[in-house]
């Protein structure tokens, strides 16, 4: 056990006892769902289904039912797969570089952070299957032997390596997730009643029985998982950023890109987790497990990525008037001026100005302010990847090609449907899953519970 | 002959930690702990040794790392080493930065998948395979010490009197 000083706020609130976080975690499982619950996963399931309908009716007529043109040949495809992707840092970086920094706030959320995680990155991933127009070739992109002469991927590009790295990410994340998720399947197979459920967390639980070395075994490969996952999740944002640094376009070509992306992801994903996490406790009674604290901790986390965008921002600006060089200087100007200039400002009033409102203790430990910038930061970093993507290829080198964007019907359709489907995979998560790592937690209830802090000895006398 | 084992239960880790500590001093080998969190500390007491799948990890990354440079060389200097903008592909070295980022990653992919892939049958735990803890509580809030008659030359009556001392609050004996 490990000691905590007194002053620190307690991390679990209440009396709790070891059998009260297994009661509280699985009890949202095994009751009924809630009437909210149906009502909410019907529409996630109503919008995600008209998406999963406009991606067949785009893979059915070809990509030109997007609003490109010969210009702007990247738009809304990529600025979502880079939403996508950013918001599915948080987290692992919650789960894996706050477990080797022992911060011990991370156990009440890195389960749900790490479903979300996943949740994103599929959604992520779905833009640049679809972006191929012929989604049956897509394993082409792998370096398979084949029949068309040696035609191997090229492993010089940008495009292979984000191949790469997002599935790597992708499975090391869901199998960082399952392994923190057997003990907590096998806690309620333990519990289960019901024949059909306890044969599905029989299956699910792999069979864990908690010895003593088995849980030598999970610590370690947590530790490991932890440390190989750290570089990874800095190395999956750089890598899309080289997407657009390795390019010559003006405006992309930069290199502050792959820190200036990673810090950017973190700070959407966190926003993404306290949108998810603020609705979450309240519908499953999770408030003495997520509380002001942990919510304090998230913001200071999207203050201090937020500071670094936005000194990101300024940097690029600076330096594209410093280069001298006149196309990248107008990059910018255009940017902040030309006809996009509102998704400009958007964008630094969501990502440079509302994160420094959180500099003040009132408004970051107040949970409906911070509910509201978590939305706003979610909306400014998707403005962030358009201005990026669309207002740096719009202006063509020649005026004659210059355009601009308009999204069709099927953009919008594509883009929002994902957001449905997002919220179907984390209903269902959330309903059928433990979305708190219920056995980890338990591990500090002794040091850092409300009980231990106002009495030390609170265990050895109860 | 028959052997008996014996499940201690308790219902705090710090108790069944302190309990292993005497039992263990009178010479008492205790087999194994069932417990619904990490024990932090009982492995040394009951004789667990350290996991060498750190080792493994390290290992597997070895060869992903080894698979993707081989593949690499292959797949752009030997098989098909294209022109890009008029830079060629002549030799492994002078292509390697561009290589990095999929070395990397490959490297992570079978680090981790190797060790989990490992770490899952090490421990026998795969999908469908039946609980094996004693008791379902032990995934709640009990903790539970097995001891096993074959295993001690202590009479079962000595020993049922070194465990009373240990503040347990269930024992179970089961004859296998």
């Amino acid at each position: 056990m490990q000691k905590e000083a007194a002053i620190r706020e307690p991390l679990i609130l209440g009396h709790k006892s070891y059998h009260d976080i297994t009661e509280d975690v699985c009890r949202p499982i095994e009751d009924k769902a809630p009437k909210m619950w149906y009502i909410l996963f019907g529409i996630a399931l109503v919008i995600g289904l008209y998406g999963v309908g406009c991606i067949l009716y785009l893979l059915g007529t070809g990509v030109g039912v997007w609003g490109l043109n010969k210009t702007i040949g990247w738009a809304w495809d990529i600025t979502n797969f880079v939403w996508w992707v950013g918001i599915g840092h948080a987290g692992t970086l919650i789960s894996a570089v706050l477990l080797l920094f022992r911060q011990k706030w991370r156990m009440a959320i890195n389960r749900s952070a790490e479903a979300m995680t996943i949740f994103a990155v599929f959604m992520a991933g779905l833009f640049p299957l679809i972006h191929m127009g012929r989604l049956w070739v897509g394993y082409w992109v792998m370096p398979i032997p084949n029949q068309f002469g040696s035609l191997w991927v090229n492993f010089n590009s940008p495009l292979l390596w984000d191949v790469f790295a997002i599935s790597t990410y992708l499975s090391v994340g869901l199998v960082f997730w399952y392994i923190g998720l057997i003990p907590d399947f096998a806690t309620i197979r333990d519990r289960a009643k019901k024949p059909v459920s306890k044969k599905m967390y029989t299956i699910l639980a792999f069979g864990w029985s908690g010895r003593a070395k088995q849980w030598n075994r999970f610590e370690l490969v947590s530790l490991v998982l932890a440390g190989l996952a750290t570089p990874l999740v800095f190395s999956v944002h750089s890598i899309v950023s080289f997407d657009f640094a390795t390019s010559v376009i003006p405006g992309w070509h930069t290199t502050i890109f792959p820190p200036y992306f990673v810090a950017g992801a973190v700070f959407s994903g966190f926003a993404m987790v306290q949108t998810l996490l603020l609705i979450m406790r309240k519908a499953m009674n999770l408030e003495a497990y997520i509380h002001t604290k942990h919510v304090e901790y998230m913001n200071i986390v999207i203050m201090v990525t937020g500071s670094i965008v936005g000194t990101a921002y300024i940097t690029e600006l600076f330096i594209s008037w410093y280069s001298g060089v006149e196309y990248e200087a107008y990059a910018f100007i255009n940017r902040a001026t030309g006809p996009y200039w509102w998704s400009y400002a958007a964008m630094m009033t969501c990502n440079v100005v509302s994160p420094q409102l959180m500099w003040f203790r009132k408004l970051r430990r107040s949970l409906l302010f911070t509910f509201f910038i978590s939305i706003v930061v979610n909306i400014g970093m998707w403005f962030e990847r358009y201005v990026i993507i669309v207002t740096s290829i719009h202006r063509d080198y020649l005026p004659s090609s210059w355009s601009m964007h308009y999204p069709s019907p099927i953009d919008i359709g594509v883009y929002i449907g994902t957001i449905g489907l997002f919220f179907v995979f984390f209903l269902l998560f959330a309903r059928f899953f433990p979305v708190l790592a219920l056995n980890e937690v338990k591990s500090i209830l002794k040091g850092s519970g409300q009980s231990y802090k106002e009495s030390p000895d609170y265990y050895k006398t109860h | 002959m028959s052997e008996k084992v014996i499940y201690v239960m308790y219902d705090d880790d710090g108790v069944l930690k302190d309990g292993a500590k005497k039992l263990v001093s009178k010479g008492v080998k205790i087999s194994d702990t069932f417990s619904p969190f990490p024990i932090h500390g009982i492995d040394p007491i009951i004789g667990v040794k350290n996991t060498r799948l750190g080792i493994m990890s390290f290992l597997y990354g070895l060869t992903g790392l080894t698979l993707a440079t081989i593949g690499m060389r292959f797949f752009m200097i030997d098989d098909w080493p294209m022109n890009i903008g008029g830079k060629p592909s002549f030799s492994y070295l002078e292509n390697v930065l561009s290589f990095v980022p999929i070395s990397f990653e490959f490297t992570v992919m079978c680090a981790a998948h190797g060790m989990a892939i490992t770490y899952l049958l090490r421990n026998k735990t795969l999908p469908g395979m039946p609980a094996q803890n004693p008791d379902p509580r032990t995934t709640d809030d009990k903790f539970v010490i097995e001891i096993r008659t074959s295993e001690n030359s202590i009479e079962e009556k000595d020993l049922d009197k070194l465990i009373k001392d240990t503040g347990f609050i269930e024992i179970d004996k089961k004859t296998i």
